[in-house]
């Protein structure tokens, strides 16, 4: 590299957001919010499926105002990229997302999504929305267990085929034919019972980074050839909302978005929305200007640390990652990883544990692969150990080479 | 009324193991268990009296995350190993940490200290309080009954537990619990019951009121907004809840947020919401369903005996439930800065052993192994010290019979989860373990909250050592955390006002993880958690965690010794074979934690690559 390294440190992280054009034209506005509209009026005439009473007045009684609603339809509207004209629509869905079968499967996972659900951070309303869209199976919350869920899991998939929202947390093992996770009396193995639900979904969510790319399970050495769901389903509409955990506000975002329009929102090259992912973490970061300043946190706890300054030196990988949590942040706004002084470990990107998850920027990172397991993932491997100058080019090449390689087995299957 | 499942009718006159075959007897599969985190299975064996004479224990997921670690910068691991659990979110990711802090012979500055115990806590409370009205209430309380309450009775019968507990009811009139039930009734009536559909609604051993049914489900949907809370309190000093960012070797990051009396004022007024819902709710909940289900508690006759299994203890000094009847505790909550394993701490470290509440017995971590005579791996033959560990994984699988169904092949090996062994013996921990230690080892503190409750409640000691006495130990150490926290955060505030802003202890890396070992052994809510790292030139070596419900969750030792949960759910008696009730009730009362019991140490795991699926299969 030619180029003097700071300098075109520098050029990388002070360059224009690659942050996706929100703005499509009015002509495009119209024609969705004339479909959005449609929609709503065709759900309003089916019967609910599990509300057992008015929407507002379940608001109210958690103490909500109908100001508050609104408040928090209108930065939904934000959220989901819209323009604020669509508010009203954005508050009428929401009542309606009753009417949604969501089937939630857990597969090589920690249960951190569902706790992420549970905590539903952003207004408080969240909690009362997933509260009554109608939840038909979801492991960690269920009353049922062994014979009597798998039967209220089989009746859900029947009752509503092709019309429930799939959501899958955690990896899916591949190796030793699929037995290092099983479930059921029958002892199905977790790709059989992924392959099982999903066969009559509207729709695939793979929350969380194991579902999305394999995550933890998949780090290298990946002992049990995990992977994400994108790479078991074939033949459905699929959106990854990778973070770990993934941010509750965005899984709600996916469902708001689908009663909306009755379908899935604009995705990006690795299948995230691009109203979440589409935001670089160091671009909406609080301590931007620092970095700016070329003012660092050089050891934990300095002086630098007690004032809030840049945290790329102990290793933020802010500038490499995609999410919204610099702008919503999680439990209800309270904090985030950068906020904490920690800095980000990039958990939404592909293959973040071994590429971006280490106390060190990635320049004197000196990782080198763990142990076993290198050949399979050498290409991607080989990004991770970029110098800083190279980033940049880095996280482009990733991108297109992980899209064209999608594409490219798209094609094949 | 829940259908009767033609599967589960089939299931039970299956047959299956040596036992299922003879007499009446009939062999039930609970797989999966739900309202837990992560893949677990029961299988027992029932007379015909329906009376559960053995039972298994099965983990059915490994995801090898000790393999991950190897050959990692040792302080990265923490990051990794809390992904070990995302219900226990926190407590991997510091005892990672902190067995890198032993191995580089670090101590952590005092705001350090006090702020993980902050973080910890908070963790605590959040995941007791989610168990018990998330996982584990509806073992109790019969959601559909409450339709059935007398909306003003209710609210008499709400101040009667209250007042047991000395308290005013969190929720106290008439009128509050109409509007609850109302939108209780139309879900029954009109809508699909989706988390609650296909539950074991009418069984006659749901032992509570209508009225009492119908606080239940008020405090459940109520706890939903305060966990909430709760997880606030996590993230104001870890980042974000779940799976903490703030914790580094050395110290936490978070120095902005303690000299900053804003967030400590923020948290201490979630503490004091939270901690009001767990005096008004929560215990006098817990008064209520330990009273109603006291007769099952106390009943002697239901308890596991050792007679019957190789290898176990069992003197019947407790009720259903009551299992195995040895406990421990690593011990956690450092309360001052002596240094790692040398502080007073909050929760005492001990065993009591075979029902002997005469005395406590000291820990030696050099007693701690682990045996996979019955579990998924390659043995050495002799049961393994965790800092040598090695292990094969080495599946057998499921025995597929003609009913379709898939058996644990309960002679071999039958579970990812290993049988891990104090001196050659099984233990029970978790919350109870901690209050049984602390109690017996005359801990002031443990002993008066203990005290006061089974002074209010009105029931003997014996009461503990059951189903129900698991579960109220977990709220009477829910109470004591939320008392004892408010002092931490006054405490961290005196010392940030006083000048004291010190988070970080430095350290030469190079030198001190030249080669080198640790550990880092403390109390996770789910009971005593170890991690033990040994390091070389930077880098991991070897990586191993024993965690709690590997002690609980685990399968028969190398002699036949029964595991906790194994031993607590047998002798109890089933009210209908084809719902699992009971069985799921003892289970949920350890609050299991399978993802984190299931772990391997080797590399040899890569030898599964032979196993390797073909490509076809892959899509």
């Amino acid at each position: 590299m030619g180029m003097d390294k700071q300098e075109s440190v520098k050029k990388l992280f002070t360059a224009q957001s690659a942050k996706v054009d929100t703005n499509r034209g009015d002509a495009y506005y119209e024609a969705l919010y004339a479909k959005c509209q449609e929609r709503l009026d065709a759900l309003k005439k089916l019967t609910p499926l599990n509300n057992r009473r008015d929407f507002m007045t379940t608001i109210e009684d958690e103490g909500l105002e109908r100001r508050d609603f609104l408040k928090w339809a209108s930065a939904t509207t934000a959220m989901l990229m819209l323009p604020a004209s669509f508010t009203p629509l954005v508050a009428e869905a929401a009542t309606l997302m009753n009417r949604v079968p969501v089937i939630w499967i857990e597969l090589s996972d920690c249960a951190g999504n569902s706790e992420a659900l549970l905590r539903s951070d952003g207004p408080k309303i969240d909690e009362i929305i997933l509260d009554i869209i109608s939840l038909e199976f979801h492991e960690t919350l269920q009353a049922a267990s062994g014979h009597q869920a798998e039967k209220q899991m089989e009746e859900a998939m029947e009752h509503f085929k092709g019309k429930y929202l799939l959501f899958v947390e955690g990896a899916v093992p591949l190796g030793m034919d699929g037995q290092f996770g099983t479930i059921g009396a029958k002892g199905e193995t977790f790709v059989d019972h992924l392959h099982r639900a999903a066969e009559g979904a509207a729709a695939v969510v793979a929350v969380g980074s194991c579902a999305t790319y394999g995550g933890i399970p998949a780090a290298a050495p990946n002992p049990t050839d995990a992977v994400g769901v994108m790479d078991v389903v074939k033949g459905k509409p699929i959106i990854n909302i990778p973070a770990c955990p993934a941010n509750p506000s965005n899984m709600v975002g996916v469902i708001l978005h689908f009663v909306l329009t009755g379908s899935i929102p604009e995705l990006d090259s690795l299948l995230r929305p691009k109203f979440a992912f589409g935001y670089r973490i160091h671009d909406n970061c609080e301590r931007r200007a620092h970095f700016d300043a070329g003012e660092y946190v050089e050891e934990w706890g300095d002086e630098g640390a007690k004032n809030n300054f840049c945290l790329y030196k102990m290793g933020c990988k802010g500038p490499m990652t995609f999410n919204n949590c610099s702008i919503i942040r999680y439990n209800e706004g309270v904090n985030w990883p950068i906020g904490v002084g920690r800095g980000c470990i990039g958990c939404s990107e592909p293959d973040f544990w071994d590429k971006y998850a280490y106390e060190r920027p990635m320049a004197n990172a000196n990782i080198k692969a763990p142990t076993g397991g290198v050949e399979k993932t050498v290409d991607q491997f080989g990004l991770g150990l970029l110098t800083a100058a190279g980033i940049g080019i880095g996280i482009h090449a990733a991108a297109s080479a992980i899209a064209g390689k999608k594409e490219h087995e798209k094609e094949e299957a | 009324m829940p259908e009767i499942n033609e599967q589960a009718e089939a299931q039970t006159s299956g047959g299956g193991t040596t036992t299922a075959a003879t007499g009446g007897k009939k062999h039930i599969i609970v797989d999966p268990i739900t309202r837990i985190e992560g893949h677990l299975r029961i299988e027992a064996v029932i007379d015909e009296n329906n009376k559960i004479v053995d039972a298994w224990s099965s983990s059915t997921m490994f995801r090898g995350i000790e393999t991950i670690l190897k050959g990692r910068d040792p302080r990265d691991c923490g990051l990794m190993a809390m992904r070990i659990c995302g219900v226990c979110t926190g407590t991997h990711y510091q005892r990672s940490i902190e067995a890198v802090e032993d191995a580089f012979g670090i101590t952590i500055p005092k705001n350090a200290r006090i702020v993980r115990n902050l973080i910890q806590g908070s963790l605590y409370l959040h995941d007791h309080l989610v168990h018990f009205y998330h996982l584990h209430a509806l073992d109790f309380v019969d959601v559909v009954a409450a339709t059935k309450a007398d909306p003003a009775k209710t609210a008499e019968e709400a101040a009667k537990w209250a007042h047991v507990a000395g308290v005013e009811p969190y929720i106290g009139s008439a009128g509050d619990f109409k509007m609850i039930q109302d939108r209780i009734v139309k879900f029954v009536k009109e809508g699909r019951l989706g988390i609650f559909g296909n539950g074991y609604w009418g069984n006659p051993h749901y032992k509570l009121t209508p009225e009492q049914n119908l606080i239940g489900v008020a405090h459940y949907l109520k706890a939903l907004d305060i966990q909430r809370e709760m997880s606030k309190m996590h993230a104001i000093f870890g980042g974000k809840s779940p799976h903490p960012q703030s914790i580094v070797v050395g110290g936490v990051t978070c120095v902005q947020d303690i000299k900053n009396p804003a967030r400590i004022a923020l948290f201490k007024e979630l503490l004091t919401l939270s901690r009001d819902f767990v005096k008004r709710a929560y215990l006098p909940d817990i008064y209520m369903a330990g009273t109603m289900y006291a007769d099952e508690a106390t009943d002697g006759s239901a308890t596991f005996h050792a007679s019957d299994h190789k290898g176990a203890m069992g003197k019947a000094v407790g009720g259903t439930g009551g299992g195995i009847l040895s406990y421990m505790s690593y011990g956690d909550f450092r309360l001052d800065d002596t240094g790692f394993y040398n502080s007073e701490l909050l929760f005492p470290s001990g065993l009591v052993l075979d029902g002997d509440i005469s005395k406590v017995h000291e820990v030696d971590p050099n007693k701690i192994t682990e045996d996979v005579t019955h579990s998924w791996y390659k043995g050495s033959g002799a049961p393994e010290h965790p800092y040598d560990g090695t292990t094969i994984p080495e599946y057998t699988g499921l025995e597929k019979k003609e009913d379709g169904y898939a058996y644990l092949k309960t002679d071999e090996k039958y579970s990812w989860i290993k049988s891990p062994l104090y001196d050659g013996k099984k233990v029970e921990v978790g919350p109870l373990a901690r209050m049984v230690v602390g109690y017996v080892k005359g801990d002031k503190r443990i002993k008066k909250y203990v005290d006061n409750f089974l002074t209010r409640a009105n029931l003997p000691i014996t009461v503990l050592f059951s189903t129900v006495g698991r579960t109220a130990a977990r709220a009477i150490e829910t109470e004591l955390m939320s008392d004892v926290m408010l002092e931490w955060v006054d405490e961290l505030a005196a010392n940030a006002a006083s000048g004291d802003l010190s988070t970080w202890t430095e350290f030469d890396f190079d030198t001190v993880a030249a080669d080198t070992k640790g550990m880092g052994l403390a109390e996770a809510p789910r009971g005593s958690l170890g991690h033990w790292v040994k390091i070389k030139d930077g880098k991991v070596t070897n990586y191993q965690a024993v965690v709690p419900s590997t002690w609980n969750a685990g399968p028969r030792g190398p002699n036949g010794e029964v595991g906790a949960y194994e031993a607590a759910v047998i002798g109890t008696v089933v009210a209908d074979p084809q719902q699992p009730l009971e069985i799921i009730r003892t289970v949920h009362s350890f609050d299991p934690c399978i993802a984190c019991a299931v772990h391997v140490v080797d590399t040899k795991g890569k030898e599964l690559a032979t196993y390797k699926v073909d490509p076809t299969c892959a899509f």
